[in-house]
């Protein structure tokens, strides 16, 4: 009972609320970030250092209007946040935040489930929460809003298949699907080191998996006026955007354990550890953000399948290569 | 822009590289930026420093003794381009003459400063409170309660 229970409940409980805790503040981070990349402050009012300003941005998002156009198809306009969010954070749930610890006598698990097939579960519900941004965009009955869809299924087509490629060599270094065994694999030296080049397409297409600047194709504010959620209004808004969000953070959390050795480090213990890389992994999506201009559609493309897709693969042979020949 | 600062991406492949140099570059510049102390002003808080010569709100000066200087002669209400100024003026027994009314209206006002030039008694000037607001128009019908403490009327935030 305790066991399979209640044990799993509290974890459930402990892990999902400091997530979104940190998915929230993300905003607030990312605001913050780029107002002093520009020489500004960013959010000063609410509270210190504009602290209470998720708080405040959501009780907003609350009480605005929900507006749903006479156009578009109802039900999949209502339903596409749904899908966005919910495969968002399903994605919390494979992912090992640190080592097991010893409480009242019982070895704790750091994560709420560990299948056998981790990685390829998160690259399955990653894909599958982009079906939330195609539909909103089509369903909302808005020429922006659909050229934002079939731009998002554009780019989740194509950049699927290099990080796909690029976590194939990570698992073939580790022998495992499962994270918690990539972790383990990564003891002595971190995959970033062992695989540089499949950590750095794996930087690449994650940040263009995220929809985020330079690679910003499916909401670029000035093509298409904030594209797929552009007739959104008031709570779906707030959850395509916490979904953008919780994206950023399991791919800080997904490069910390497929490259970054997870909770693996000196002193501290583990789960400080493989929050501080997350945070780096994170920042380092807004340091890029602030800096580099949105690329041109077919620009994107090219690099994915005339750059990125030839090197992943190559990777993958030169590892199998190695591999089969000096290990 | 220099020339030199343009890099050409040349259709030759191995050429392709050159622009990840500039790509760091930018990294690198935006991190600098992000160390660096932020040029913004926390408005109400903080305010930038006004020329000694900015024509704000009117002030009417006072002597020693607590009394306004102004002898009200009419001059300033006569050079005011926009008449915002209404003088009605009074003389006791003793002949000396003072302002029973004295009234700027704020919003008519252009700020132009020739009534300080004009006052041959230097009873009237233009403070450095540039930042007066309130929610009526009738508030800004400076009477000469008003206008002896100006000062008090400078935002300060809520």
């Amino acid at each position: 009972m305790i066991d399979f229970f209640i044990i799993p409940v509290v974890k459930l409980t402990i892990i999902f609320s400091i997530c979104l805790f940190l998915i929230a503040y993300a905003t607030w981070l990312e605001r913050k970030v780029l107002g002093h990349i520009q020489l500004r402050y960013g959010p000063m009012r609410v509270g210190w250092h504009g602290l209470l300003q998720p708080i405040a941005d959501g009780v907003k998002n609350f009480f605005k209007e929900d507006v749903v156009p006479d156009n578009a198809d109802k039900a999949v306009f209502v339903i596409a946040p749904v899908i966005s969010i919910s495969a968002a954070i399903i994605l919390l749930a494979v992912i090992p935040f640190g080592e097991p610890i010893h409480m009242f006598g019982k070895e704790i698990t750091l994560y709420i489930a560990n299948p056998s097939i981790g990685i390829l579960f998160i690259l399955g519900f990653a894909t599958l929460g982009s079906y939330g941004t195609i539909l909103g965009g089509w369903s909302s009955g808005n020429k922006y809003g659909y050229m934002g869809g079939l731009r998002a299924s554009a780019m989740i087509i194509s950049y699927e298949l290099s990080m796909a490629f690029a976590v194939i060599s990570v698992v073939m270094m580790s022998g495992s699907f499962s994270l918690v065994d990539i972790v383990t694999d990564q003891e002595t030296i971190w995959n970033c080191l062992r695989q540089p080049v499949a950590f750095l397409v794996f930087l690449i297409s994650g940040t263009a998996e995220l929809n985020r600047t330079p690679f910003d194709m499916p909401e670029a504010e000035s093509e298409l006026c904030c594209g797929y959620n552009v007739e959104y209004s008031s709570m779906k808004f707030a959850l395509f955007f916490l979904a953008e969000y919780t994206h950023m953070f399991v791919f800080g959390a997904l490069v910390t354990t497929l490259f970054l050795g997870g909770w693996h480090g000196p002193w501290l213990p583990g789960v400080v550890w493989f929050f501080i890389k997350t945070f780096l992994i994170v920042f380092a999506c807004i340091w890029v953000r602030a800096t580099f201009p949105r690329l041109r559609y077919d620009k994107v493309m090219k690099l994915e399948w005339k750059f990125l897709l030839p090197v992943a693969v190559l990777n993958l042979v030169a590892t199998g290569g190695v591999m089969l020949f000096f290990i | 822009m220099e020339k030199s600062d343009i890099v050409n991406v040349s259709g030759r492949r191995v050429e392709k590289g050159r622009y990840v140099a500039p790509l760091l570059k930018g990294l690198a510049y935006t991190l600098k930026n992000f160390f660096s102390r932020p040029v913004t002003l926390q408005y109400p808080q903080e305010k930038t420093e006004r020329s000694k010569r900015w024509r704000g709100l009117h002030r009417l000066n006072v002597d020693e003794n607590g009394k306004l200087k102004c002898v009200a002669c009419g001059l300033c209400a006569r050079i005011c381009p926009s008449q915002a100024i209404t003088i009605i003026p009074y003389e006791d027994e003793g002949g000396t003459r003072y302002p029973k009314k004295f009234v700027i209206d704020e919003l008519r006002c252009i700020y132009c400063g020739f009534c300080q030039e004009a006052c041959p008694k230097g009873a009237i000037s233009l403070t450095q409170v540039y930042d007066y607001i309130d929610y009526h128009r009738s508030d800004f019908i400076f009477d000469i309660e008003k206008l002896k403490n100006p000062k008090q009327f400078e935002f300060k935030g809520k």
